[in-house]
């Protein structure tokens, strides 16, 4: 109890923030897809941070129940996201996210 | 007895339909069975009904007999139900003779046809049409006995169909009397709408009661079946149709001009009678048409080649008297006429087909000659048939009915001078063009050989029908001769006969004289032009006057072509025009307008996902802004 309250929230929300935007510009910005998924990993601990820190902030234990959410959720969807990075590969002989561009009608 | 009136439209229609349904399955000797006998056993019960029914026809001139009702919807309950009277009587009694008789002579004209059970079934369903027509006791039953009728000829008239050209007859004869269909359904609606009814007796009743002479209702009202009556009969201006009408086997030829088809007009008229009294311009107009009609048609059946033309030329003229009588006021006269024509127009198309049909399916006239000793039978009926349309003085039907019209024309207020001497032109005409056939076909020298003879099926009918063109006419002899009256007594129960004492008796010598010296005029003009001399109308016919005018009744007074112009063509014209629908211009745009959005909005779906994300994270970012800063 003590201890979570010296837990600044605006701080921790700015370094959640800072981390979500990190994440957000190597998604947008690497072509690699390996470096996309990974991005995405930091979007989704950035959004874990941010929960554990509003759940200290009001001494509520769902903050860290949902964090372990999104950790079962990251796990799942890099098993998934690897998946389809092989037969990605396998496809294109590359991992230029940009080469799975068909859909332009 | 009465009871089984029913049973009269209701045996050819039942034959009709077992033909249609069970005829794959039957012989020819089973389809002969019922489709002749079907149309026999109408004939007997409607013998027996005319029988029982005329023994008490003086003091119960009217039974009515109503089967089942037809549709209930608030106030208009039509009926399946029958009316029998006088009027009635006579149609019902002959139609089923004069069908039963060419019947009787299909089943060897039709022997050889592929299509004989079809041809069956369409015959069984047109006698049964006619006769609801001429039995219903509303009008909406009588209009469907109308459309009936009007389905029959189409079917018969184009029933060798692989002929394109007979396509076409059966098409242009459906769609000219539509027209007439069309005014008539116009009529009813109007009937109905301002009288409520649709039962001919209440009808009738109610717009004597409601309606003044001369007014404005009554007059459109008859007007608009005038056009129906117009339409189907044949008259001017929508006569067009009969001569192309040909197309169809003789049978149906002659079963169209005798005993159905044509004559629902008449019959219409007749017995809408009480509304012509309430608006006599339309009368007129009536008597007008058709002494117009005969006039046309009966130049026009001077010239034609084919004889099946001549004799349908003729029957639009025929009409065309039946039409002036009833214009003057001579309903009797009028239903009268019908009879008689029946009769012999039967026997003339039944013998014209069994001369066309020993020739090997030769139409010109020109063609024949000199058949008088090879076809003695033929030969006999067809003057007889010949001599009654000519209106041969004193032996022949024709000659009674026709004088009695005229004579008619002459003493009634609403007729006249003029319109009796465009009846007695016609009459001339008359004598001539049927005596033409008679001289160019049977007369002269034979052109080509005659194949098979007529058997026993086919002359028993003709002896018939020129037994019944002969002694007909007794039935009603002028005050002259024989004054016999046993017709109009029988039609006075339920239509007015008009007796004109104005007549001395002087006068109705000379009348009289005067048709009889018309006919023998005619029939000696046809001797002297057809086998006397037969240069001199060829001599005629090469002048520039005498060509051009045979030429233009060659076409029918050239009604096909003006129709052509005033209608036929600026309808395709319009067609052509509109061929790129000038509706589809405003669903042209709609689509344009799809396409124009979906060319913006499809480079949004690109594929690259990065792209996607990007988009998603700014419309994320705006919609939090919004929801923060507002």
């Amino acid at each position: 109890m003590t201890t979570t309250a010296s837990l600044p929230l605006m701080q921790g929300l700015l370094l959640a923030g800072l981390l979500f935007g990190l994440g957000l510009i190597g998604l947008l910005v690497r072509r690699n897809i390996i470096f996309v998924l990974m991005a995405v990993e930091i979007m989704l601990n950035a959004a874990g941070l941010a929960f554990v820190v509003a759940g200290a902030r009001w001494g509520q234990a769902d903050g860290q129940v949902m964090f372990l959410f999104v950790l079962a959720l990251a796990a799942a969807e890099v098993s998934v996201g690897l998946a389809l990075v092989l037969r990605f590969y396998r496809e294109f002989n590359q991992l230029d996210a940009d080469a799975a561009c068909r859909m332009w009608g | 007895m009465l009871e089984l009136l029913w049973l009269v439209p209701a045996l050819p229609f039942f034959g009709s339909a077992l033909l249609a349904v069970a005829g794959g399955w039957c012989s020819r000797r089973v389809l002969t069975v019922v489709g002749v006998g079907s149309v026999a056993g109408s004939m007997i019960v409607a013998g027996l009904v005319g029988f029982r029914f005329l023994r008490s026809v003086h003091s119960d001139p009217v039974y009515g007999q109503t089967l089942w009702t037809w549709m209930g919807v608030s106030g208009f309950a039509p009926t399946i139900g029958f009316h029998l009277d006088a009027l009635s009587l006579v149609m019902m009694l002959v139609i089923t003779v004069v069908s039963l008789l060419i019947h009787v002579y299909s089943t060897e004209f039709m022997i050889d046809d592929e299509g004989y059970r079809r041809f069956f079934a369409y015959m069984n369903l047109f006698v049964a049409s006619m006769l609801t027509l001429v039995l219903a006791d509303n009008l909406l039953l009588l209009y469907l006995g109308w459309e009936g009728v009007g389905l029959c000829s189409y079917l018969l008239i184009g029933f060798w169909y692989r002929e394109p050209v007979n396509g076409q007859a059966a098409q242009k004869a459906f769609i000219v009397t539509r027209l007439g269909d069309a005014a008539l359904a116009v009529g009813l609606f109007l009937l109905f709408a301002r009288l409520n009814t649709l039962n001919i007796q209440d009808l009738l009743q109610r717009a004597a009661s409601q309606w003044s002479v001369g007014s404005g209702l009554a007059i459109a009202a008859a007007a608009l079946l005038l056009g129906g009556a117009v339409g189907k009969s044949a008259q001017l201006p929508l006569q067009v149709w009969l001569p192309d009408a040909m197309a169809g086997p003789t049978p149906v030829s002659a079963l169209i001009h005798a005993a159905t088809m044509v004559t629902a007009g008449v019959y219409l008229i007749a017995r809408m009678q009480g509304l012509y009294n309430l608006a006599p311009s339309v009368q007129t107009a009536v008597a007008v048409v058709g002494a117009l009609t005969l006039l046309l048609a009966g130049c026009s059946a001077l010239v034609q080649r084919d004889i099946k033309r001549v004799l349908a030329y003729s029957t639009i003229s025929q009409i065309g008297y039946m039409f002036l009588a009833l214009g003057v006021g001579a309903w009797t006269g009028a239903i009268f006429h019908f009879m008689t024509h029946a009769f012999f127009k039967a026997l003339l198309f039944l013998s014209a087909g069994a001369v066309i049909l020993s020739l090997h399916e030769e139409h010109d006239i020109y063609e024949m000659g000199g058949l008088r000793t090879e076809l003695p039978v033929c030969f006999w009926t067809f003057v007889v048939g010949a001599a009654s349309l000519a209106g041969l003085p004193l032996i022949t039907a024709g000659f009674y009915s026709k004088d009695g019209i005229l004579l008619d024309v002459w003493a009634s207020p609403l007729g006249g001078p003029w319109l009796w001497a465009a009846g007695m032109l016609g009459a001339l005409l008359t004598a001539i063009y049927s005596f033409r056939l008679v001289f160019v076909v049977f007369f002269g020298e034979r052109r080509t050989a005659v194949g098979s003879k007529p058997g026993r099926a086919m002359t028993l009918p003709l002896v018939l029908l020129a037994g019944l063109s002969l002694v007909a006419g007794y039935v009603e002899l002028p005050k002259l001769l024989g004054n016999v009256h046993l017709f109009n007594e029988l039609l006075r129960t339920v239509q007015p006969v008009t007796e004109y004492d104005n007549l001395s008796t002087g006068t109705h010598v000379a009348l009289l004289l005067f048709t009889m010296v018309v006919a023998l005029l005619g029939i000696s003009i046809a001797y002297l032009l057809f086998l006397l001399r037969p240069g001199l109308a060829t001599a005629v016919a090469g002048t520039g006057w005498g060509g051009a005018l045979s030429r233009c009744w060659f076409e029918g007074w050239g009604f096909d072509r003006l129709y052509d112009r005033l209608f036929v063509r600026p309808f395709l014209w319009a067609a052509r025009v509109n061929q790129d629908d000038l509706i589809d211009q405003v669903y042209r745009y709609v689509a344009w307008l799809c396409r124009l959005l979906y060319g913006a909005l499809h480079r949004m779906q690109t594929g690259q996902v990065r792209w996607y994300a990007a988009v998603l994270a700014t419309g994320s970012i705006a919609m939090i802004a919004i929801v923060v800063f507002s």
